[in-house]
């Protein structure tokens, strides 16, 4: 199936418009997501210890329907639909690392009137702490409502509860509310599985690579890619608000960043300058993008309203000045500049003022991030290898959370739990969308069709 | 790179002429299959193009002296550098309606960003010491392609080496 759509994307981005444009045919824009049905009771649970891996045990069930109806989300109807659901909360928390679930293909299937009410004795001795039972209706509008319930089998006890309504092209977004519930709920954390990640889709040979703009949920699902090919496109982010991308492309024959409009298809220029720009971020509140420009061979750092308008010059330091991550308040960036002779981390007020240098653990220092969680920034260090490496946001306490040849450019899931770099292979110049946890532990592949480097998360979707 | 560029020609010229707007191409097309090479042979095979063309250019100076190299994250024009670019000098002087673009490059150990900006300081190197011989600053446009475009593929220093460059290429 992730086949088929990537060949039907392609063709459909594939008729040229005008010379200059490099872009596919617009997207159809993402459904409104509704939540109903919230209630809260039972005790509390939460892994707090991180020194030592938890495994907890969670049963995961097909979500049962109280009808099997046609529905645009599953051919097969809503009773499939009620399977694929707990597959995907399956994935999702296997791919965690912090669970160990059963999903629906080893488990019975519960019916309808058992999920308010569960049969435990179906459940237990199967080496789950945790039970999931969830349930799929078809409405009569087409839309879809997803009911899911947390409890706990020792206790016997619900612990959490929230439906939601969904377009039925959305029904991935309700197994991945449900999945933010279970882990919110069970760990303390922030959500981040709702949530969607920007990226450079690459093929072919090295010293002639076609690099592509491309969209996706958090588990991969859901690709789409925004640009042809004809250009290189780089370095994308997401929007705030989802509703567009920021990102630099060669389309003209210079690096420039435009705005893309998800909804219409359509793109503007951040800024007439005829400079080359680069590492465009957006602002915390969605109003307004940073970038980098380069005057007479000396690059800055500059911020502009999202729609246009005069820059402002945040930096003017002789070197190279790059790049920019603001801290969840909006009160500070962190960016990266060679000032001092080599490429280190800076941070510097909003408006510019007060820079002072963050990172003194020789080597090189590049890429920096805040956490959404306001409290670590992530990077890349480079001393021979390129390695991912967090540190509090006062320069101290480095921690690696990898060491392979080359892992660089380092961006947070929406909770500031887990952190998303690129890595590329020596010699053949591969490349590849990883993930880690903050600890260090459960590093794994983000599966992408081709390969991919430059991935940007978005927040957790309105 | 003599070859490449050479065999390039008869495209680059053609899309020169088939364009509907004066912009270079992003990229000259890829060279024919071949495995890399560290030194560019000697000048051999079709003859030189006409005026306004890369292999005209490369004909009269030489495929050597159209490339300078960088150590790592340096961006300086040093002795050798500066020799290619006095023989590139009295050509852009000779023929003094032509207009060039100096591509700038880097080498793969870094990151992405910050190599398209040390590119971009290259290339502006280049063109910097070409203004100060002589060649009018609007006659020279700079483009950076960061680590994106290298012409060696292997991950050594040598291959490396090879990538830290700023190369002129006459488009018209």
């Amino acid at each position: 199936m992730k086949t088929l759509s990537f060949a039907l994307a392609f063709l459909v981005a594939a008729p040229a418009a005008a010379q200059q444009t490099d872009l596919g045919a617009p997207l159809p824009e993402g459904g409104e997501v509704e939540t109903i049905e919230q209630a809260e009771s039972g005790l509390s649970f939460t892994v707090t210890d991180e020194s030592a891996w938890e495994n907890l045990g969670i049963a995961i069930p097909a979500f049962a329907t109280d009808r099997n109806v046609p529905t645009p989300a599953n051919q097969s109807g809503t009773a499939a639909l009620g399977v694929e659901l707990a597959r995907v909360v399956t994935a999702n928390l296997r791919n965690n690392g912090l669970f160990e679930p059963t999903g629906p293909d080893s488990l019975p299937r519960p019916e309808f009137a058992q999920i308010t009410a569960p049969s435990w004795a179906t459940w237990s001795n199967r080496g789950a702490e945790m039970l999931v039972q969830g349930y799929v209706r078809g409405r009569s509008d087409g839309r879809l409502t997803v009911g899911c319930y947390l409890y706990d089998m020792s206790l016997r006890s619900e612990l959490v509860r929230e439906g939601w309504v969904v377009p039925a092209a959305d029904w991935r977004r309700a197994a991945h509310k449900c999945s933010d519930l279970i882990y919110s709920r069970l760990t303390g954390e922030s959500p981040f599985f709702d949530s969607r990640i920007a990226y450079i889709a690459e093929t072919g040979p090295k010293n002639n690579r076609t690099k592509r703009l491309a969209i996706m949920d958090s588990d991969g699902a859901n690709h789409r890619f925004i640009t042809t090919g004809r250009s290189t496109a780089l370095t994308p982010r997401y929007s705030p608000d989802y509703r567009k991308l920021v990102y630099l492309s060669y389309v003209d024959g210079n690096p420039r960043i435009y705005v893309y409009d998800i909804g219409t298809g359509q793109q503007t220029l951040v800024t007439q300058s005829e400079n080359p720009t680069f590492a465009p971020r957006w602002t915390p509140d969605g109003r307004s993008i940073l970038y980098s420009m380069a005057v007479n061979g000396n690059t800055d750092i500059y911020r502009v309203g999202a729609s246009g308008g005069q820059s402002t010059r945040l930096t003017d330091a002789p070197g190279i000045d790059i790049g920019g991550s603001y801290s969840p308040d909006g009160s500070k960036i962190v960016f990266e500049s060679d000032r001092s002779g080599t490429q280190q981390i800076y941070v510097m007020n909003a408006d510019g003022s007060d820079q002072q240098r963050l990172s003194f653990f020789g080597g090189r220092a590049a890429t920096p991030e805040w956490s959404p969680r306001g409290d670590q920034i992530a990077f890349t260090h480079i001393t021979g290898d390129f390695r991912v490496a967090v540190m509090n946001t006062n320069g101290r306490n480095i921690r690696y959370l990898t060491n392979s040849w080359q892992d660089e450019a380092p961006t947070w899931a929406p909770n500031g739990r887990i952190v998303q770099f690129f890595r590329t292979e020596r010699n053949s110049g591969s490349t590849g969308l990883w993930q880690v946890d903050l600890t260090g532990e459960n590093e794994r592949r983000l599966p992408t069709p081709v390969d991919a480097s430059d991935p940007a998360w978005g927040p957790i979707l309105p | 790179m003599n070859i490449r560029f050479a065999a390039s020609i008869l495209a680059v010229s053609t899309l020169a002429v088939a364009a509907c707007q004066k912009k270079p191409p992003e990229e000259l097309p890829p060279p024919p299959q071949q495995t890399t090479s560290a030194t560019p042979a000697p000048m051999q095979g079709p003859a030189a193009g006409a005026l306004g063309t890369q292999s005209h250019f490369t004909n009269a100076v030489g495929a050597a002296n159209t490339v300078v190299y960088f150590d790592t994250d340096r961006y300086n024009i040093d002795t050798s550098s500066s020799a290619k670019l006095q023989n590139q000098a009295r050509y852009f002087s000779q023929y003094s309606n032509l207009t060039f673009t100096i591509e700038g490059h880097t080498d793969e150990r870094g990151t992405r960003d910050y190599n398209l900006a040390l590119g971009e300081r290259r290339a502006n190197a280049a063109k910097n010491y070409l203004v100060s011989l002589g060649i009018p600053a609007t006659r020279i446009r700079t483009v950076s392609y960061g680590k994106e475009r290298p012409v060696e593929l292997g991950s050594n220093p040598t291959a490396w080496a090879q990538n830290r460059r700023a190369a002129s290429v006459v488009i018209n």
